[in-house]
């Protein structure tokens, strides 16, 4: 087994500077950096975007959006959840008007069932995880649908190895059996929903046994896990990025909020919806408004009332359209309609999907200015780089998580050479920029924002360190709110129910990157325990369990192409190939493979992934794409 | 469970014997080959869970059919369970009749506590030694009591294969010893059970009395001598009319804590929370008893019949009969019984066509003297590791799987026999009014004829004694084995009830009555004890872990000392039993110190 | 509508503790009540996010009517309960259990040992240099922990938070029996052979410094390690959307060690192997 390192990456010091695209990177002053980059940002005010950071503090983020959208006049600002939870954020407020899982982490203690789709949680959010032990436990029954026997479906009653990208008929074909079976809730359907009807004529078609044909998993699994979910008194369904990072996520999202719908299990304590978020501020960076559509608060930017209190707040115009999501900002990069980018804390050359395609547009921009703690591969095509604090453990502020608690980050190091905070540069720049904006800290911050979030209002940073986080919406100063969402719909008084939940209309679609005789295996990716994305942060610690970037086949497949754990094979796709050894795990199956994105400098694997987006939310088809293994010519072992 | 499994796989001979107790695997998750179906649908959960009471059966049949249970046979086992390899090794490394090491297919145990001690084991140990060396693919075992004190010195042969083969020689020469270790097969015959009951055949034995005289493997013969009245007897009653007449029989515990046995059936009974469950205790470890023995294997269908009344009372359809590990006549016996008695409908879903459900299942023990301790057992049969649980809750809330569980020992039950037979006044005028119905004692030692002895309560040691021949030069005897506590020979009119050893400062116990003579030093013998519990301490607690260690440690400084030599160590002795006796989770800890004491302050040792 | 439950309304109890009155909910134990009337009771094997395991006996404290002693940290108050904490059996019994912990076990990184050896007259020397001892030899077989089984008093914490309490890795367990047991891995194997995961979760609640962080361990055998020079800040884990609380300790500007409060609502003290160890990145400073 190997126990080698990743490439370690040492933190940034001094602002950097090119003076022209082909010379190197140089050390500058804080002063010639700035002004170099607000001289750039300057001359293309209106072919401009910003990557504002899901790893950032809410703080950093409110003020990173404000910039785009008051200093440069664009909604364009966006960030990394548009790889990964996006279609969570999309489909969620569709439904409900609120983007934030519905449930706490406590309530998934005190439930009967839970649904865990397409997350391997027992990996990406071990501590989320152990909440649901707690559940399982104490008594509640989990279902795991995952194409892997993960290490979380190992915990589960019933595993379902479906398909990938058969999400849709799996979700349809279970609510079509709950309908069938007389286990929809009625009362709820009929008092908080809308679309039943044609969604009950949508699921028709499903059959369990046309189920177990597209999905491969048996009719009696999926009528089982129907009957479980729909009977139980409380259930949870919780998703990751199985669910999203496919051309379709939204669909996804929307399908599975479908059964939530059709049972009852939303808007009460212990029944609910929870994605789990990848990045420790996804939602808080939407939150802050650093999405294109959305105003801090998660306000609609199209609602002209919202804008005009902005308005007034920040005395500026704000554009009365959607900015460009980062999907568009990348497309846009291609046509001419972005030139300049202010990337903060972003890693897009090697995080997007076909990561050849995302390095060639980043290296044609003409002014690309990144603020980043290390020299990232996305840092190296910049012409300033300006080094910034860790969020985490430099600066102060708040970040938000996937149960929306707002919880305080603290500075417990001193940061390194002249790095500074983020806030400090963002201000930096405004001020360059003409606009002098004088926040003593964070919380001052912070409180701009609560002034402008309804709710966030009650979060003051003393309440926030007295109850160790608080989640929102948090209203009043002086209470706290339910910590589930959506109660209103069970309200008896209509008016005060709200507006009542759509069914979502959404129809199967397999993945666009079909297999062939070619390309005659499934690849999808995922992460490991001990790593984290593309392994800037996790690359820096010893980690026992560690063995580098291998193509994991299912034992099978590694009989069938006759070689062995530890081999060099080439991986190819239809966009691009790279050479990984083979490592055998049982939990997969003939014709599906699984790699992760822990070790680009060592295994690209987004050279083989699509991105094919899904148009509503913008996230790429991570989780499938077709390929084939070769055995290398000469046999060589990677040990 | 996301287990995780090492490399080493089973052998086809360990799978083969963790699948004929278990069946065949279900998937290949369990251990299966791998095929299509498995791909697309598991199921686990709960289901594969629960399954963790299996882990000791299968540690057994691993340990059976191999003779010691290797990381691959070990990883196969869980995978079948779902039960966490770590666990599982914590498990069997707890109990001394399993390795985890490789060793011979055949294991020869040789006693060397008290009764064999004073019969000569040490010099039956160097013989064998001396003909077994390290080739001679016997592995030689020195061990605790071995419940064979009627014929000490004693040797227990284990041939592992298909199936395990036993023999005993008892009392063993080298010779013998050897011969059963070499060919278990063509051993000779462990004498009749009678023998060990010098009493047996004579009129108005109640408890006793079938032991010798019923053949042991026959229903028939056993409903011929009065069997299955008292059970006719408690269905004509009712549940709670089997318990009046055991509370009104005053009968209490008979494994030494004397706790009256109609308020523990009163307590499970009235528990809200179901299923219920019976536990036997038949792990019989204290070291000079051999009752519970005699009766499992002179009696066999009385302990069933007794189990099915107790379920019956309490309410329970499930009773646990958790026998020693080194008791395998008494094992071959009560599985027969058993299957006689479920073949007949006296087991099973509707026993004696009364629409009451009730079955026996026989857990082994191996090697853990700490199991006989009630909530150790629990979770020894649980799977788990055999350490004592504390108590509050009492088993008769929270006992074996969390549920109400009322536990007696064997010789407990099979007293309900005559309640119900005779009934409960006729029973409580046996013995005295603090201590009645008739008692067994397990005699061994210096007398001429050991064995297990049933006397009404209240008759004296003396005259105990003079029935069972004791020898001359008597110098102390132990009372309650090795927990109990010394009595001198000037004491013999000492009243065997509770309250009459209680007032003597001692202790009846289990009933051991253990007598030496002068021929084995007391410090020898203290020292034994001072070992055995420190080899026997699950290790749980402080005082009981390290103070037994604490404990063998001094007395082995003053073996030799006496007077002035010794009182420093006595002092600390005294400082630290009395630390273990307050201070320690279970009986083990708390009477680690009593033999020692009372040797010590009765008979004068060390001085 | 369902609403928050907001838990059984508990009842209050009465009792008695050293002749004072006192009032717990119902469901507190004798030692939760003796700490909440202000009484210093010490305890080894008693941690705040884990069920009691009353292994190490040195809470020992005298209840009316019963007849051995009575561990504080588990038993639960009853009303009428009459409980002696300080009386001259109890303060006995805790007397041995430390001389019989530290004659057998390095104590030198447990927090008040040494204060509670003083106060309570323990003697550890007294049982002779024979006496035996633990003597395990640090097993340092990884990067990020070290296990340092001469100071294990066997608790069992460890193996309930990798357990069924919280973990659910079961990577460990309690292997032999009596003076001999350990905890251990299967087979005894290296921890890299291990079902382990390095989430620390183990190093969290071990009471006497047996398991560590390499960090800690390497900086205490270098003499470094200053505790009175660190600085304890509490921030959120950047890795992935749980948002678990990290309490970084950093002495010199280095984080030394990364715990989490055990009354935080999304840890309870616990955290995963990137939380716990994947710091390094920060302090990369070239």
């Amino acid at each position: 087994m190997r126990k080698r390192q990743p490439k370690t990456y040492t933190r940034l010091t001094r602002p950097l500077v090119r003076d022209s695209r082909d010379e190197p990177l140089r050390q500058a002053s804080w002063e010639e950096a700035l002004d170099r980059a607000a001289r750039g940002l300057a001359r293309h005010r209106d072919a401009f975007g910003v990557f504002s950071c899901a790893r950032a503090t809410n703080e950093t983020n409110y003020v990173a959006q404000k910039f785009a959208r008051v200093v440069m006049g664009t909604n364009n600002v966006d960030s990394c959840n548009r790889t990964c939870h996006a279609p969570s954020v999309a489909g969620l407020s569709a439904v409900f008007g609120s983007g934030g899982g519905t449930s706490s982490y406590e309530e998934i203690e005190h439930t009967d069932v839970i649904v865990m789709w397409g997350s391997n949680a027992r990996f990406a959010h071990p501590i989320f995880f152990q909440h649901v032990l707690k559940g399982i436990r104490g008594g509640a029954r989990m279902y795991a649908v995952d194409p892997r026997r993960t290490s979380t479906a190992q915990w589960a009653e019933s595993w379902l190895g479906l398909n990938v990208g058969t999400d849709i008929p799996m979700a349809h074909a279970i609510g079509r059996e709950i309908i069938r079976a007389g286990l929809a809730d009625e009362a709820f359907v009929e008092r908080a929903t809308t679309g039943f009807e044609e969604y009950r004529e949508l699921v028709e078609p499903w059959t369990l046994s046309l189920a177990e044909k597209v999905t491969g998993v048996p009719a009696r699994a999926i009528q089982e896990l129907a009957h479980a979910y729909a009977r139980a008194e409380r259930a949870q369904l919780s998703w990751t990025l199985g669910i999203t990072e496919h051309h379709n996520g939204t669909d996804n999202v929307r399908a599975l909020i479908n059964l939530a719908l059709l049972t009852g299990h939303i808007g009460r304590y212990g029944s609910g919806l929870q994605p789990l978020r990848g990045q420790n501020n996804v939602q808080g960076g939407g939150d802050m408004g650093a999405i294109p559509n959305r105003l801090p608060g998660f306000q609609d930017l199209l609602d002209a009332d919202v804008r005009l209190k902005f308005e007034s707040a920040w005395d500026t115009v704000i554009r009365p359209h959607y900015g460009l999501n980062l999907t568009e900002m990348f497309e846009a990069m291609e046509d001419g309609g972005l030139r300049a980018v202010y990337c903060i804390g972003e890693n897009p050359a090697q995080s997007e999907a076909d990561s050849e395609q995302a390095v060639r547009r980043l290296r044609a921009l003409d002014f690309l200015v990144v603020q980043d703690i290390f020299l990232t591969r996305t840092a190296e095509l910049a012409h300033v780089v300006l080094p910034a604090t860790a969020g985490w453990a430099e600066t102060e502020g708040t970040t938000t998580n996937s149960e929306r608690r707002v919880q305080r980050v603290r500075r417990a190091l001193t940061p390194p050479g002249e790095a500074r905070e983020d806030i400090d540069i963002i201000c930096e720049l405004a001020a360059r920029l003409g606009h002098d904006w004088k926040y003593a800290d964070a919380e001052a911050v912070w409180n701009e924002l609560r002034s402008v979030s309804p709710d966030h209002y009650g979060m003051t940073y003393a309440r926030l360190e007295e109850h160790q986080g608080i989640q929102w919406p948090c209203p009043g100063t002086d209470r706290l709110e339910p910590a589930y969402l959506h109660g209103r719909l069970w309200e008896p008084d209509p008016q005060r129910r709200g507006m009542p939940a759509p069914f979502g209309l959404v129809r199967h679609d397999p993945p666009v990157d079909l297999t062939d005789e070619e390309y005659p295996i499934r690849l999808t990716t995922g992460r490991r325990l001990d790593s984290y994305n593309t392994g800037v942060q996790s690359g820096g610690f010893a980690s026992p369990l560690r063995r580098g970037e291998y193509v994991e086949l299912c034992p099978e497949d590694a009989e069938r192409y006759g070689v062995v754990v530890g081999e060099a094979v080439r991986v190819s796709s239809r966009r691009g190939s790279v050479v990984a050894p083979v490592w055998i795990d049982t939990a997969l199956r003939p014709g599906l493979a699984f790699m992760t994105m822990h070790f680009p400098d060592e295994v690209d694997t987004n050279q083989l992934t699509i991105e094919a987006n899904c148009p509503i939310a913008g996230t790429a088809e991570f989780k499938a794409s077709a390929i084939r293994i070769e055995k290398l010519p000469a046999v060589t072992y990677v040990r | 469970m996301d287990l995780h499994f090492g490399d080493s796989l089973p052998t086809d001979e360990e799978r083969a014997a963790v699948d004929a107790l278990l069946g065949p695997p279900d998937s290949s998750w369990e251990g299966a080959d791998r095929s299509d179906a498995d791909l697309r649908w598991a199921r686990g959960g709960r289901r594969a869970r629960d399954r963790r009471d299996l882990l000791l059966p299968g540690l057994h049949a691993i340990n059976d059919r191999i003779g010691w249970i290797s990381e691959g046979a070990l990883g196969h086992l869980c995978r079948r369970l779902t039960v966490p390899p770590a666990e599982a090794y914590g498990v069997a490394t707890f109990y001394a009749m399993f390795s985890v090491r490789p060793r011979p297919a055949t294991v020869l145990h040789l006693c060397t506590d008290l009764a064999c001690a004073a019969a000569g084991a040490s010099e039956l140990c160097a013989g064998v030694a001396a003909r077994l060396g390290p080739d001679s693919g016997v592995q030689v075992e020195r061990g605790p009591c071995l419940g064979l004190c009627e014929r000490a010195p004693a040797a227990l042969a284990v041939r592992a294969g298909d199936p395990v083969r036993t023999a005993v020689a008892a009392p063993a020469t080298v010779e013998e010893a050897v011969r059963a270790a070499d060919a278990p097969d063509s051993a000779p015959e462990e004498p009749p059970v009678a023998t060990a009951v010098p009493q047996a055949g004579r009129e108005g034995l109640v408890l006793l009395g079938r032991v010798g005289v019923v053949d042991p493997a026959s229903l028939d013969d056993y409903r011929a001598h009065g069997g299955y009245t008292a059970l006719r007897r408690a269905f004509a009653l009712g549940p709670a009319g089997v318990i009046r007449e055991v509370t009104d029989s005053g009968l209490v515990g008979r494994g030494g804590a004397a706790f009256p046995t109609g308020r523990k059936w009163q307590a499970t009974a009235s528990q809200p929370d179901h299923p219920h469950h019976l536990v036997c205790n038949a792990d019989e470890s204290e070291p000079g008893t051999f009752k519970d023995r005699v009766l499992m294997e002179g009696d066999p269908y009385a302990l069933v019949e007794a189990m099915t009344i107790a379920g019956y009372a309490t309410g329970a359809h499930q009773g646990h009969l958790y026998l020693r590990g080194e008791y395998p006549r008494a094992l071959r016996r009560l599985e027969h019984a058993i299957a006689q008695a479920r073949a007949r409908g006296f087991l099973g879903d509707d026993v004696l066509g009364r629409g009451y459900a009730f079955d026996i299942e026989i857990r082994r023990g191996a090697g853990a003297y700490i199991c006989g301790e009630e909530t150790a057992l629990f979770n020894s049969i649980e799977g788990y590791r055999g350490e004592p649980r504390s108590k509050p809750p009492f088993p008769v809330e929270k006992g074996l799987f969390g549920k109400p569980t009322v536990e007696n020992n064997v010789e407990t039950l099979v007293n309900v026999l005559p309640i119900l037979t005779m009934g409960a006044p006729a029973y409580a005028a046996i013995g005295t009014e603090g201590s009645t119905g008739p008692k067994l004692y397990c005699v061994s030692g210096s007398v001429a004829r050991p064995g297990v002895y049933e006397l009404p309560f209240g008759a004296t040691l003396g005259e105990l004694l003079r029935l069972a021949g004791v020898r001359d030069g008597l110098r102390a005897v132990l009372l309650g084995g090795a927990a109990g506590g010394f009595v001198r020979p000037d004491e013999l009119d000492i009243p065997l009830t509770f309250e009459g050893t209680r007032e003597a400062g001692t202790t009846l116990g289990s009933g051991v009555v253990m007598a030496f003579d002068d021929s084995v030093p007391l410090p020898r013998l203290l020292l034994r004890i001072a070992e055995f519990f420190r080899e026997e301490s699950c290790g749980q607690c402080v005082p009981c872990r390290v103070g037994t260690v604490r404990q063998e440690e001094a007395l082995r400084r003053i073996t030799e000392r006496t007077g002035a030599a010794a009182a420093g160590d006595i002092a600390l002795l005294r400082e630290i039993g009395r630390a273990m006796r307050d201070a320690s989770i279970c009986g083990l800890g708390q009477t680690a110190w009593n033999a020692v004491e009372s040797a010590i302050d009765r008979l004068g040792a060390y001085t | 509508m369902t609403v928050t439950p907001l838990g059984i309304p508990r009842r209050l109890l009465e009792f008695t503790i050293d002749g004072e009155p006192a009032r717990v909910p119902e469901g507190s134990t004798v030692l939760d009540a003796c700490r909440a009337a202000g009484k210093d009771i010490p305890t080894l094997c008693q941690g705040d996010t884990l069920r009691p395991k009353n292994a190490c006996r040195v809470c020992v404290v005298e209840v009316e009517g019963a007849r051995t002693l009575v561990p504080a940290c588990s038993r639960r108050a009853e009303p009428g309960m009459v409980v002696r904490t300080g009386t001259e059996r109890a303060r006995h019994s805790r007397k041995i259990v430390l001389e019989l912990l530290a004659s057998s076990v390095d104590l030198s990184t447990t927090p008040r040992a040494a204060e509670w050896i003083k106060e309570y007259g323990a003697k550890p020397d007294r049982f002779g240099p024979g006496a035996a001892r633990l003597n395990e030899e640090p097993k340092v077989d990884n990067d990020l922990y070290v296990r340092d089984y001469g100071k294990c008093i066997l608790c069992y914490k460890c193996v309930d938070a990798c357990g069924d309490q919280w973990q659910n890795t079961f990577a460990i367990s309690v292997v032999g029996r009596g003076f001999d047991a350990r905890i251990a891995v299967e087979q005894d194997a290296p921890l890299t052979d291990s079902a382990c995961v390095y989430c620390g979760n183990c190093v969290e609640v071990c009471p006497t410094g047996a398991l560590s962080p390499r960090t800690e361990f390497d900086m205490r055998a270098a003499g470094t390690w200053d505790a009175s020079r660190q600085t304890e800040t509490s921030t959120v884990c950047a890795y992935c959307g749980v948002g678990c609380t990290l309490t970084l300790h950093v002495q010199d500007n280095e984080i030394v060690k990364v715990t989490s409060p055990h009354d935080n609502p999304v840890t309870h003290g616990n955290l995963c192997i990137k939380g716990r160890f994947g710091y390094q990145h920060v302090q990369n400073r070239g």
